[in-house]
């Protein structure tokens, strides 16, 4: 009984252990909801899983199935995040108890019983609970803002190498704090007419409507929702990654203040869609200052680890330099898929914008539908690798380990990334007629990119739960270990 | 050695992307006895519409049981450029459109009234061949598939030139659907053998060059064709390639957009696209070799 009690602590009651869980949740349902489209649904490994698991798939339905699977893989993510910010920053022993507490519950409450209706018949009382899981998620989000305050006395800083105002507040527990209650506010966004649209199951995605030239509030409303939850997924990541290298000094202070500013502008941005025609300017205001605000953290971590890897040398090359910066994956790999993102999220996005009537719009809805969920998908994905090689340095890989770990997910996901965004994009130089052979090679590269890295996880989750099987493993090292400890 | 074996594999996986695609490959020739002259009768009534299954009605109409083939579209051209009704203007046929009315929305564009585009005949695409300049013919093999590669004014023109229309996209659904809420024309399921779609295996794709091809009009209605076993696929009216083949276009004109509607998916399409309620769209001069259309008449 020990045996189990110990395991369930670690794992529940343990930042490391619940974000392996978390990652393990994630895992599983990625792998096989995966099975469900594209090429594998082109093999017939679909119809497969669905028999074999007893899936009920009603055609009417896919729009909602999708929804509720995407929340439910948000939601752990979502859970991820706020773990993280609880073992980094300081944060009173209730609130990271029931902060995480609230949270485990709400985001496994939401995945299980989310896809059990989704997929599996639709047993209402699953809805029910899956709702309930959503309530006990925001609930937990609510908590975590009290638990942010930045203004509380406990919280000043004193070191003038931290952005902090005059009274002491440190700004970058502001940016976490903004991050906090813009997603507050952004949740109910969705929420409200999710609760109206779900309601006789008028579920929609949202690039279905895109050309309509009238949208509703409501269809407004669940664009706005989607574009900034992510949005504000990516702000607080970038935070976390700040946090985790140490980010300080002159870049730090100018990068939190544009991190804040940029989270409220941003925010109203998306959310002032349903009543300006041009809020995408006010978007684009807070974008600018969101990425520049990321620009500072990677000028900032790259510069650290060209100095600390080169420290020993009286007059490093360029070569010794870069050598430098390379040298640990998992260091370099955050902030390198960061500005990946540009090539194939943010320019993608640009240029959308910018040849929107010229170039998107000649072409037919569908093509440009395409383009707008590789480019989300993308993002997401980007935002899992980051997650990915914080976890390989959390859970302390070492020596090839690290670096095969490393180096693989960075790799393989930006060629699978980079595919995915010719593939978006391929219409601007090839035609429909002649498109076969170019969408082969990128389907073979996005599959095998996306595939390897699922094996990579698979593996690293093997790997951990085999060591809960030992007596002495390394999950009891992490099990009192937090985060804060290991600010570099 | 490894890294030089991996890098040599890695380009040899490019380097296919490169190939060519014979657009001009051997195509089967089957004959499916389905008459594209046939037209079907939809009664007046109400009707399922949209994925929300929303009721709506129409009056008595009938509908093409099968796309405008590209035989019957060099017909029409053959009669419409004599009777001066499309005209020749360098490698393109174009017609006359009254126009659209303009309401300045965001992101419509101005539709006038003038020539518009009909079909390229330049387009390595085109299934209509303009032999010696004198007569429209079908590229050969491809007389009884679906006439592509022609633009909504195209298919408008076509439909008008006989004094019929573009079928509504209530007049579509209700023709696909019957009376009741089936997402696909046959049922509520889909196989490969229903319908063409992408990667759906028939005898006319080949998806490791030239990809996915349209199958003849009413290619799936039960038949074996040289051991491959087709599916009735009907719609309760009787209409064929309601789902998959070839997009379809449809007559509306919405205020405020200038964007036309198709409806049906097609050879390009995953399975989900070729639900019936699913609209894709397009400005009116696209053209593309998985969209078609078809005419419908008032009663």
């Amino acid at each position: 009984m020990q045996f189990v009690k110990d395991r369930f602590n670690y794992l529940f009651n343990s930042t490391k252990g619940l974000i392996l869980v978390a990652i393990a949740m994630i895992g599983i349902v990625t792998a096989v909801w995966g099975m469900l489209s594209g090429p594998m649904a082109e093999m017939g490994v679909r119809e497969v899983v669905i028999k074999l698991l007893g899936m009920d798939i009603v055609q009417a339905e896919r729009e909602g199935r999708i929804i509720i699977l995407y929340h439910s893989i948000a939601m752990a993510v979502v859970a991820i995040e706020v773990y993280i910010i609880n073992s980094l920053l300081k944060m009173k022993e209730f609130f990271k108890t029931a902060i995480n507490a609230t949270i485990t519950v709400g985001y496994i409450l939401t995945m299980v019983f989310g896809m059990g209706f989704a997929y599996f018949g639709h047993n209402w009382a699953f809805h029910g609970v899956y709702i309930f899981g959503l309530s006990l998620i925001f609930f937990a989000g609510v908590l975590l803002a009290v638990a942010l305050n930045p203004w509380d006395p406990e919280y000043r800083v004193t070191d003038n190498a931290y952005a902090h105002t005059r009274s002491g507040a440190s700004v970058e527990r502001i940016a976490f704090f903004t991050m906090a209650i813009a997603t507050l506010g952004s949740v109910l966004f969705g929420a409200i007419p999710g609760s109206y649209f779900g309601n006789g199951f008028e579920a929609f995605l949202a690039e279905n409507v895109i050309r309509q030239p009238h949208k509703t509030l409501f269809e407004d409303a669940v664009i706005g929702h989607l574009h900034i939850m992510l949005t504000l997924i990516a702000v607080a990541l970038s935070l976390i990654i700040g946090r985790w290298l140490n980010f300080k000094g002159i870049l730090h202070t100018i990068s939190m203040h544009l991190m804040w500013t940029g989270t409220i502008v941003i925010s109203i941005g998306a959310w002032s869609v349903v009543v300006v025609e041009w809020a995408h300017t006010i978007i684009y205001v807070g974008s600018v200052l969101v990425m520049l605000s990321a620009l500072m953290l990677v000028i900032f971590g790259w510069g650290k680890f060209i100095r600390e890897g080169t420290a020993h040398l009286a007059k490093p090359t360029f070569g010794q330099k870069m050598k430098a910066l390379a040298s640990d994956p998992l260091k370099f790999g955050p902030l390198w898929q960061m500005v990946f993102m540009n090539f194939t999220v943010s320019g993608v996005g640009i240029f959308m914008a910018v040849k929107l009537t010229e170039i998107m719009r000649v072409m037919p809805w569908r093509e440009e539908r395409i383009t707008l969920t590789g480019h989300w998908h993308i993002l997401s994905a980007l935002i899992a690798t980051i997650i990915l090689m914080y976890y390989g340095d959390m859970v302390n890989l070492k020596g090839k380990v690290r670096q095969w770990y490393g180096w693989g997910i960075i790799i393989l996901s930006d060629i699978a990334f980079a595919s995915v965004t010719i593939f978006e994009l391929k219409r601007l130089f090839i035609s429909e007629a002649e498109q076969q052979p170019l969408v082969n090679v990128l389907m073979i590269l996005t599959d095998l990119g996306l595939g390897m890295l699922l094996v990579i996880l698979a593996m690293v989750m093997i790997w951990r739960l085999s060591d809960l099987f030992k007596g002495k493993g390394r999950w009891t090292e992490e099990a009192t270990h937090e985060l804060s400890e290991e600010v570099e | 050695m490894k890294r030089l074996f991996l890098s040599l594999s890695l380009i040899a996986v490019l380097l296919t992307a490169c190939q060519p695609v014979d657009l001009n490959a051997p195509m089967p020739i089957y004959e499916t006895g389905i008459d594209p002259d046939t037209w079907a009768q939809i009664p007046a009534g109400e009707f399922y519409f949209g994925q929300h299954e929303d009721v709506e009605s129409t009056a008595a109409y009938e509908i093409m049981i099968t796309d405008v083939t590209t035989a019957q579209y060099a017909d029409f051209l053959n009669a419409a450029l004599a009777d001066g009704y499309v005209k020749l203007d360098g490698e393109q046929i174009v017609g006359f459109y009254p126009g659209d009315e303009f309401h300045g929305v965001k992101h419509e564009e101005r539709i006038e009234a003038g020539d518009w585009l009909f079909i390229p005949l330049d387009d390595p695409s085109q299934r209509i061949v303009f032999t010696s300049k004198i007569t429209f013919g079908a590229k050969e093999g491809y007389e009884n598939h679906p006439m592509t590669t022609v633009t909504w004014f195209g298919a408008w023109g076509y439909c008008k030139y006989y004094g019929w229309h573009l079928p509504t996209e209530m007049e579509w659904e209700k023709a696909a659907r019957g009376d009741d809420n089936r997402p696909f024309p046959w049922g509520d399921e889909i196989k490969r053998e229903n319908a063409n779609f992408y990667s759906s295996r028939d005898p006319f794709e080949d998806m490791s060059s030239f990809g996915s091809r349209t199958s003849p009009v009413g290619f799936y209605n039960g038949k074996n064709y040289d051991g491959y076993q087709t599916l009735d696929s009907a719609s309760p009216y009787g209409l064929y390639d309601m789902a998959g083949n070839v997009w379809q276009w449809t007559g509306d004109v919405y205020e405020g957009m200038h964007y036309r509607f198709m409806r049906g998916g097609s050879k390009d399409t995953y399975d989900m696209d070729l639900r019936l309620w699913v609209r894709n769209n397009a400005t009116p001069t696209y053209y593309s070799p998985g969209v078609g259309f078809r005419c419908a008449r008032d009663k």
